[in-house]
C-alpha cells in the first residue's frame, strides 16, 4: 500500500462519504429510540427514500425536489408505523419489521420503470480547493452538501438532546411515559413527532445512496445498511457521537479491506469482508463499558407499548 | 354429499377442457432471476425471449424467483399450466429444474449455466464468457499506463476464475508488465459496494477497471475518476459513455428461437450446449473510438479468430502463480479443464479466496 500524505488525504475522504448513509439513519433512528420507540423499519424506510428520490430525480429533473421528495416519502412511510405502533398500540418488533418487508416490496414495485436510467452529477462544494490543498482537501472539501450535513448532525443531535428543552422531553418520553403523561406531556404526540423525525433522516440516507454516491437506481440497493444503522445505535449505547465514531470505524474498515484485497494482503477475503462488522463491535463496546453511562443513555421504555388510561 | 359429487364433476369437467384447451397452443415458459429491468444478466434473457415471441411462439415469465422452494414452485406451475418448454435462467435453479423435469417427461427444460441432466427432458447451455474476456485483455494491455489492471470479482467460481485467467494472458500477450490487482465483493449486485471496490483499484493505481458483477456502479465510478472500463452482460455504454471501450454482451435470442422451434417441431432433444463468439452467444458491443483506429481493428481482428478459432483463449504455454506448467506449449486448455479452472495462471495477484 503506498503511503504517501496525498493518498492517506482521498483515503480519508472516501471513508467519509462511505459512512454519511449510515450516520444519517442511525442519527434518525437514535432519536426515535431515545422516545421509547423501536423501529425496525430502518432498511424499509432508506429503500422507499432511495427509490423516491431517484424517481423525482428523473421526472422533474431536479435534485433539490428528489431530496426533499426523499424525506417526505421516508416520514410518510415511517407515519403508517406511527399510526400503527402509537394509535393502534400494535407491537413495535412486528410492525417494524413489516415495515421493512413492505418497504423494499414497494420500492421494486414503484422502480421498475426507474431501472437502468443513469443518475445525474450531484453538485459538490468546493472542488477547486480539493484539488489545490494537498492532505486536508480530499478530505474537508468536494463533497456533496448532504455529506457535511451528516457529519454535523450528531453533534446537533446530542446538543438537541442534552440542551434543549424539547429534547429533555423527548428523553422524559423515553424513560418514563406515564410521569411524562402525567406531567402533561402529550407522549403520543412527542413519540410520533421522533418516528417521523427518523422516517424523514432514512429517507435522507437512501436518497443519499441512489442520487448521489452510486447514482442511479437498483433493486434492493441498501444491501443491508438499514440493519447496520440500527446496529450502531445499539452498540453505541444511544450516543450520537459514539454512533459517528461506529459509523466511520465501519465505513473505514469496509473500504480498508478493499485495499488490502487490491495490494493482495495474504489474509482470507471472507475474514477481511467480516472485519468490519467484528472491528465496529469490538471498538464501541470497549469505548462504552461504562455501565453507569449505558443506563443514563438507554431509554427505559424503549419497544413497550404506551397508553393513556383515560 | 349428492350437491359435493355435482360440484367436484363440474370442476373436474372444466379442468379437463382448460387442459385440453392450454394444450392446444404451443407455450414457452422463462424463469428469471432478477426484475426484466435489471439492465444486466435478466435483461438480457428476456430480450431472448422477446425473439421467441417475435418468432410466433407465445411464452411467459415470471421474474425476481428466489432460488429453493420458490423456483420450485414456479417451474412446477408453469409445467402444469400446459408450457411444452421451460427455460431457468440461473444456476440455482438446477436441482429444482431437474426435480420438476422428472414429474413432468413431457415438458422440456433448459436449464442456463448448470450442469445437471438427471432426465432426457433437461438440456443445459451456456455460453463463452471468456472469449470476450480475452480481447478485453489485449485491449487493457495495450492501453493500460500503469500496467495495473482493477478487477471486480462476485464469488470464487470457475466462472470468474476463468474470465479472469483469460482476461491476464490476453493482456500479458500484449504487454508482459502487466499486473491483475482483484476485488472480491461476494455479491453479483451491490452497487455500493462495487463502486467502492471499484475506487479502491484506482487509488491502487488501476487505470483500467473491468467487472464480474451485474451493477453499473464500477463504470460510473471509473467514468468520474477519467479512465477505461469495460461493460458486462449489457451494453452498459450509457452510464459511462466515454469511459466504456466495449461491453461483453450475453446474446440468448438465437438459442431460444432454435430450441423453441425445434421443440415445437417435435426435433428438440436433451443437449449441452456451451457456444461462443462463433454461434453469436457472446457478442461485443461497438468498440470506443476513443482506444485508436488500430487497436479498433486489432480487437476486431482478434474477435473475428476467436470465433473462427484460429485463436484460443487458453493457448499455452499457460503456468499457474508458483510457474508450475498447466497448458503445455501448444496445446489448449479442453473444455474439462475450462470448467473446472480453479487456480490463476501468473501473474494474477492475491489468492483465490477459499
Amino acid at each position: 500500500m503506498s503511503l504517501d500524505i496525498s493518498f492517506i488525504g482521498i483515503l480519508i475522504g472516501s471513508i467519509m462519504a462511505s459512512s454519511v448513509p449510515l450516520i444519517l439513519a442511525a442519527s434518525g433512528e437514535l432519536i426515535t429510540e431515545r422516545s421509547g420507540v423501536l423501529n425496525l423499519g430502518v432498511e424499509g424506510m432508506m429503500i422507499i427514500g432511495a427509490i423516491s428520490g431517484f424517481a423525482l430525480m428523473v421526472i422533474t429533473d431536479n435534485l433539490f425536489i428528489a431530496i426533499i421528495v426523499s424525506m417526505l416519502s421516508g416520514v410518510i412511510i415511517s407515519l403508517i408505523f406511527g399510526f400503527l405502533t402509537q394509535s393502534l398500540l400494535t407491537n413495535h418488533v412486528a410492525t417494524g419489521l413489516a415495515l421493512t418487508i413492505f418497504g423494499i416490496g414497494l420500492s421494486a414495485m414503484l422502480g421498475r420503470d426507474f431501472v437502468g436510467i443513469p443518475g445525474k452529477d450531484f453538485p459538490i462544494l468546493f472542488s477547486s480547493l480539493r484539488e489545490s490543498i494537498p492532505f486536508f482537501g480530499p478530505i474537508l472539501f468536494g463533497h456533496s452538501i448532504v455529506l457535511y450535513f451528516a457529519f454535523a448532525l450528531p453533534f446537533l443531535t446530542n446538543y438537541f438532546l442534552k440542551k434543549t428543552k424539547l429534547g429533555l422531553v423527548v428523553r422524559a418520553v423515553g424513560d418514563s411515559p406515564a410521569s411524562a403523561s402525567n406531567q402533561g406531556i402529550n407522549v403520543i404526540m412527542v413519540r410520533y413527532c421522533c418516528i417521523l423525525y427518523g422516517g424523514g433522516m432514512c429517507g435522507l440516507a437512501g436518497a443519499y445512496l441512489s442520487l448521489i454516491y452510486t447514482p442511479q437506481w437498483i433493486e434492493n440497493m441498501t444491501a443491508g445498511r438499514g440493519w447496520i444503522a440500527l446496529a450502531l445505535v445499539v452498540f453505541a449505547t444511544w450516543s450520537p457521537i459514539k454512533v459517528l465514531i461506529g459509523a466511520i470505524i465501519f465505513g473505514g474498515i469496509s473500504i480498508l479491506q478493499l485495499h488490502m484485497q487490491a495490494v493482495g494482503f495474504r489474509i482470507p477475503v471472507q475474514f477481511l469482508i467480516a472485519l468490519p462488522y467484528l472491528m465496529t463491535i469490538i471498538v464501541l463496546v470497549v469505548i462504552s463499558r461504562d455501565s453507569r453511562k449505558i443506563k443514563l443513555n438507554t431509554p427505559t421504555s424503549l419497544g413497550r407499548i404506551f397508553y393513556k388510561e383515560k | 354429499m349428492y350437491k359435493n359429487f355435482l360440484r367436484y364433476l363440474i370442476s373436474a369437467i372444466f379442468l379437463i377442457t382448460f387442459s385440453i384447451s392450454a394444450k392446444a397452443d404451443f407455450k414457452v415458459g422463462f424463469v428469471y432471476i432478477g426484475p426484466t429491468g435489471d439492465h444486466g444478466w435478466t435483461y438480457q434473457h428476456d430480450e431472448g425471449r422477446k425473439a421467441v415471441e417475435a418468432a410466433g411462439i407465445k411464452t411467459t415469465y415470471v421474474e425476481s424467483v428466489k432460488y429453493g422452494a420458490d423456483a420450485e414452485r414456479v417451474i412446477r406451475q408453469l409445467a402444469q399450466s400446459g408450457h411444452d418448454l421451460i427455460f431457468t435462467t440461473s444456476f440455482g435453479y438446477m436441482d429444482a429444474t431437474n426435480k420438476v423435469a422428472k414429474d413432468f417427461p413431457n415438458v422440456k427444460f433448459e436449464h442456463a449455466t448448470g450442469y445437471k441432466r438427471e432426465h432426457s427432458n433437461v438440456s443445459t447451455y451456456s455460453a463463452r464468457f471468456y472469449q470476450g474476456r480475452t480481447i478485453l485483455g489485449h485491449i487493457a494491455g495495450k492501453l493500460t499506463k500503469t500496467n495495473t489492471i482493477g478487477y471486480i470479482a462476485s464469488f470464487p467460481i470457475p466462472e470468474v476464475i476463468r474470465g479472469i485467467n483469460a482476461m491476464t494472458l490476453a493482456a500479458q500477450k500484449v504487454n508482459p508488465n502487466i499486473k491483475t490487482k482483484i476485488v472480491w465483493v461476494f455479491s453479483w449486485y451491490d452497487p455500493g459496494k462495487e463502486a467502492e471496490a471499484a475506487q479502491a483499484l484506482i487509488d491502487q493505481g488501476a487505470d483500467i477497471i473491468m467487472q464480474h458483477t451485474d451493477s453499473t456502479a464500477p463504470v460510473q465510478t471509473a467514468e468520474k475518476a477519467g479512465i477505461w472500463s469495460f461493460g458486462q452482460a449489457s451494453d452498459m455504454q450509457r452510464f459511462a459513455p466515454k469511459s466504456i471501450l466495449t461491453s461483453i454482451i450475453d446474446d440468448w435470442a438465437p438459442y431460444y428461437v432454435e430450441r423453441a422451434i425445434a421443440a415445437r417441431d417435435g426435433t428438440w432433444s436433451q443437449q449441452d450446449t456451451w457456444h461462443g463468439l462463433k454461434e453469436g452467444m457472446v457478442a461485443m458491443s461497438p468498440y470506443n473510438k476513443g482506444m485508436g483506429a488500430d487497436l479498433v481493428k486489432e480487437a476486431k481482428q482478434l474477435q473475428k479468430d476467436l470465433a473462427s478459432g484460429k485463436i484460443h483463449s487458453f493457448t499455452g504455454p499457460i503456468y499457474d502463480q508458483k510457474g508450475n506448467i498447466l497448458v503445455a506449449e501448444g496445446k489448449v486448455a479442453d473444455d474439462g479443464m475450462l470448467l473446472g479452472m480453479n487456480v490463476y495462471v501468473k501473474g494474477v495477484e492475491g489468492d483465490i479466496p477459499k
